[in-house]
């Protein structure tokens, strides 16, 4: 296991979860405020498993400040790996933006469940994604 | 009650790529031409607002066209730079404190994708390092939920490409000029699933430069005004998705584009079924399928029947969209940008568009741009 990209973005321990942050209205954000911006917003844990709203694929090195594979000294588009991204519905929470992993482009829909999970970013950082519940439960048997 | 304000010039740096001028010096260029257009000297300009998001400071311009001690207020407002020029030296005459003002909006990227830094948005350091802060994914993000809710396929995607390029043919300050069929636009590498290269716009240099006067000063000069109806900015509303979000509400909220239409017809007294020609902001494919519905001009969906008909072509029956080839030919250099729509619905509503002229004489032109973080800019002209 890497570095967390951000200590703060999700809880530690067997089973993480992505840190958001409740208003004093009661609705939940992503990420948790920081700053003057964070008074009055308590920590919160989200949900674990939610359902695909959009995605779209990364097939191109993103410039700076992207850390990943492709952006570090004497690299290059070669050395990008294009990814996934989407935003997943916590039923009841918030629409977090993610990475969507194992799953390929054309398996995504709508609705899709999917299940959060920390996954190698770089050489020294993990960073968050959702996968598919199904894959993971067929990685597992 | 305020007065009438009216574009009595409009002057335009092509778009594209000018190694030899640096974006300031292609403002310079499109405050002269539009000055000749005009038929005014700079000493004449009486107030000026104008900016560029990549290029430096619009007042410097002075140094080049004169120092006549004239205010000039530099705008920075993103994609809306233009849009907030324009409104600027409206009221500016609306107010009866002026009678000619110049709105100006320049701009020079470096090619590729636009790359913004996470704080300043207000945006925690993961959210770029991990390769989320770009404006493509969100365009392809809302426009894949989109074509999955509203039934909009993939080719109607493509058929908005082919005309943009079509269109950016019979315009000469367009920096696409070369036609691409709806195959090789299908066929290109994928940039964000759903959007090909040919379905994104590009960061790109270019100015542009507009005239405003007063109804009395137009009559003295007999210049060929064409009448500012309203103009529009308006920010994002609560719960809205835009560009740059790491999380979004799950209740479903406003959209700036929609609140500034409404408010531009409103203040005109128009609707959208009295539009004869529109700039919709093209900044992708996509963009301008879902601009169709957001700015009232059809419902969720039809862009399918409608681009399928060409109902969008110049020509084309209903209402002619991107008439100069949108942002998809003329590339955006952010602060001139919003201009060049209004620039070209003063063409089009002078009967100047040449080749790519609408028919029938155009009485309205609608104009629309949309940028982070969340702001949309309306602007409805006419010809009386």
């Amino acid at each position: 296991m890497g570095e967390k990209i951000d200590p703060n973005l999700w809880s530690d321990g067997a089973e993480p979860h992505l840190m958001g942050g409740r208003l004093p209205s009661g609705e939940i954000v992503f990420p948790m405020p920081s700053g003057d911006a964070a008074e009055g917003v308590e920590p919160y844990k989200l949900s674990r498993r939610g359902k695909l709203w959009s995605w779209t694929s990364q097939g191109f090195l993103p410039k700076e400040p992207y850390e990943g594979p492709g952006s570090g000294p004497g690299e290059g588009p070669p050395d990008f790996q294009p990814f996934l991204i989407g935003y997943v519905e916590l039923p009841g929470e918030v629409i977090v933006e993610s990475r969507i992993v194992d799953a390929r482009l054309e398996d995504l829909h709508l609705g899709m469940d999917l299940e959060f999970c920390i996954v190698p970013f770089n050489m020294t950082h993990d960073t968050f994604a959702f996968r598919p519940i199904a894959a993971q439960e067929s990685k597992a048997a | 009650m305020s007065e009438n304000v009216y574009i009595i010039g409009a002057g335009i740096h092509p778009f594209g790529r000018t190694d030899s001028r640096s974006g300031r010096e292609q403002g310079v260029y499109a405050v002269r031409e539009a000055l000749g257009d005009a038929g005014l000297d700079w000493p004449d300009i009486e107030c000026a607002y104008g900016g560029s998001a990549a290029a430096g400071n619009a007042d410097i311009m002075v140094n080049e066209l004169g120092l006549t001690s004239l205010p000039f207020t530099n705008v920075a407002n993103g994609c809306a730079t233009g849009g907030s020029a324009l409104a600027a030296s409206q009221q500016a005459i609306a107010s009866g404190m002026y009678d000619l003002a110049l709105a100006v909006g320049f701009d020079k990227h470096p090619r590729g994708a636009f790359n913004a830094k996470p704080a300043d948005y207000g945006l925690p350091e993961w959210y770029g390092q991990t390769g989320m802060m770009l404006t493509t994914q969100f365009f392809a993000l809302k426009i894949q939920r989109y074509m999955q809710l509203h039934g909009i396929s993939r080719t109607t995607l493509g058929r908005v490409a082919e005309k943009a390029f079509r269109n950016g043919t019979i315009t000469p300050h367009a920096w696409r000029r070369s036609p691409v069929d709806l195959e090789t636009i299908m066929n290109a590498p994928m940039i964000n699933d759903p959007l090909t290269k040919y379905m994104f716009c590009s960061p790109a240099e270019g100015a542009v430069a507009l005239i405003l006067a007063s109804e009395k000063k137009m009559k003295e000069l007999g210049a060929d005004g064409v009448k500012i109806r309203s103009v529009a900015v308006k920010t994002r509303p609560p719960n809205s998705f835009e560009v740059f979000q790491a999380g979004i509400s799950i209740e479903e909220g406003g959209k700036p584009t929609v609140l500034a239409s409404k408010a531009a017809f409103e203040k005109a007294g128009v609707g959208p079924e009295d539009i004869s020609v529109a700039q919709l902001q093209d900044t992708e494919s996509g963009a301008e399928i879902m601009h169709m519905a957001e700015n009232g001009f059809c419902k969720d969906g039809e862009q399918e029947e409608w681009l399928a008909n060409g109902w969008t072509e110049i020509g084309g029956g209903k209402l002619p969209v991107n008439t100069d080839g949108g942002c998809l030919a003329c590339g955006e250099p952010i602060g001139a940008s919003g201009l060049r729509q209004v620039y070209e619905n003063v063409q089009q509503l002078r009967q100047r568009g040449g080749e790519r002229q609408v028919p029938g004489k155009p009485r309205l032109g609608y104009s629309h741009v949309y940028g982070a973080p969340g702001l949309s800019a309306v602007a409805i002209l006419e010809r009386e």
